[in-house]
């Protein structure tokens, strides 16, 4: 409603000025000034209309002639600096000075942060369609099967243990299910199994008290592969770790583990020579009928 | 050439169908495929079954035809069916199949090397006595004494099951 009434209304005007100016002045000098006896917020004083009605809806100056008298070129209010903008004028940093060795060449270099791509495709990549819900694996929900709980003894069905049975500790951030033998008992050390490659028999030992070192997570048993052939290939195969050696850590661990999980099974008559024995299938022994 | 009669009384076992495994009692004869059985000491309402499903027991008790539910049930309590029942060898074969069938993997390594152990002795006993026999020359003695060791083992090897289950 105000924009249909240019002509009228001035900016920052309450009261629509259909009077002379003249007029209003000492009425309006008197009202303001009381009222910045009584609130001393508002401390400006409007100008009534500059712009004298000729009929509805037209003024007596133009746009022009209005902004000459009300001497907007001396009036230049910028709008007060948001948070984005204050964001924007921090810039980051855009080089810095790297030390740079050897003589004769200055100490220092100032380097771009930031640098100009060294190639541009000739043609543009098409836009990817929108995915939804497809998380890397360091994201993904680990499940565990109900019958898996810390204590419970697992039969090992891949691997170089198979058919080993096996003491479960915990299952570790990638998923994967801590194991030992113990060490003592059918030579499985501290090791990872998968859930998918195992069974889980109904037998369990009480591990409620053992305290398993935080130490032991995915990337303590990742397998380690040097990747540093520095171009020179032929002699460089052989020093990549073919022989596995077993590290001091891994003793300890191993026996820190083990010590406390050895007298638990101590006490389970027969459950020492259940896990030294292996699983294995003769006939008439069809896995779908057995229970474990 | 036959023994159990299908009559009036007759405590059936129920081989297969929604009873599966329970006892019932014959009330009466509906016709040529039916009867009209009770089972109220072992949960089975009064129905009419057909014979096929039922396997006739040793067992009869004293009931007019058509009795009541409180009558069969005082026989059978007279008679005390469910614990001769029990000690049967029929109903030890039942037991001991469903135990089989529960045993879990740990159980089954224990129930292997109590039959080892138990083998070994027979075996030990076993060569013993052939030992002896081919020392003293044929004696007829040899024939009896391998029964007596057999069995002392044996009782060793049910109580190592029995434990296994627990």
């Amino acid at each position: 409603a105000s924009e249909k009434k240019p002509g009228e209304k001035a900016p920052g005007e309450k009261k629509p000025g259909k009077k002379k100016t003249g007029e209003k002045k000492p009425a309006e000098q008197k009202a303001s000034q009381r009222e910045v006896g009584e609130k001393k917020k508002r401390i400006k004083k409007y100008h009534a209309s500059r712009n004298p009605v000729l009929a509805r809806g037209i003024g007596r100056y133009s746009r022009s002639a209005m902004y000459a008298r009300k001497a907007l070129y001396k009036r230049k209010y910028t709008a007060p600096e948001t948070k984005i903008e204050k964001k924007k004028k921090e810039t980051p940093r855009a080089t810095i000075t790297k030390p740079v060795g050897g003589d004769k060449n200055g100490g220092s270099r100032v380097v771009k942060i930031r640098k100009m791509p060294r190639y541009y495709p000739t043609e543009d990549v098409p836009r990817k369609l929108l995915s939804h819900g497809k998380k890397p694996f360091s994201q993904h929900k680990r499940r565990l099967r109900a019958s898996i709980t810390p204590g419970t003894v697992l039969i090992l069905l891949t691997g170089r243990h198979r058919g080993k049975r096996v003491v479960f500790l915990k299952q570790l951030a990638t998923g994967l299910l801590l194991v030992t033998g113990p060490l003592a008992i059918n030579r499985v050390p501290l090791r990872r199994a998968h859930q998918k490659f195992v069974i889980a028999t109904s037998t369990k030992v009480d591990i409620s008290g053992v305290k398993i070192p935080k130490h032991l997570t995915d990337a303590y048993f990742k397998k380690k592969r040097l990747r540093k052939p520095k171009h020179q290939e032929g002699e460089i195969f052989d020093t990549e770790k073919e022989k596995y050696e077993i590290t001091e850590q891994r003793k300890s661990d191993q026996k820190a583990v083990d010590s406390q999980i050895l007298a638990r099974i101590k006490k389970v008559p027969q459950l020492r020579g259940y896990l030294r024995s292996t699983f294995c299938l003769s006939n008439g022994v069809y896995p779908h009928k057995l229970v474990f | 050439v036959f023994k159990r009669f299908v009559e009036i009384g007759r405590v059936a076992f129920i081989s297969f169908g929604p009873h599966a495994g329970k006892l019932v009692a014959i009330v009466d004869v509906i016709d040529q495929n039916r009867a009209l059985v009770d089972g109220p000491c072992s949960g089975v309402r009064r129905q009419a079954m057909p014979f096929k499903c039922m396997q006739l027991t040793d067992f009869v008790l004293k009931f007019p035809h058509s009795a009541r539910q409180k009558c069969v049930r005082l026989a059978w309590e007279k008679e005390n069916i469910n614990e001769k029942w029990a000690a049967t060898r029929w109903a030890k074969k039942i037991e001991a199949r469903e135990k089989k069938a529960k045993m879990t993997d740990f159980d089954r390594y224990k129930v292997m090397k109590a039959k080892k152990m138990r083998n070994r002795i027979i075996k030990h006993e076993m060569k013993k006595l052939q030992r002896m026999a081919s020392k003293k020359g044929k004696k007829p003695e040899k024939s009896e004494k391998p029964e007596k060791a057999e069995k002392a083992p044996k009782s060793a090897k049910v109580q190592k099951a029995q434990k296994a289950q627990k």
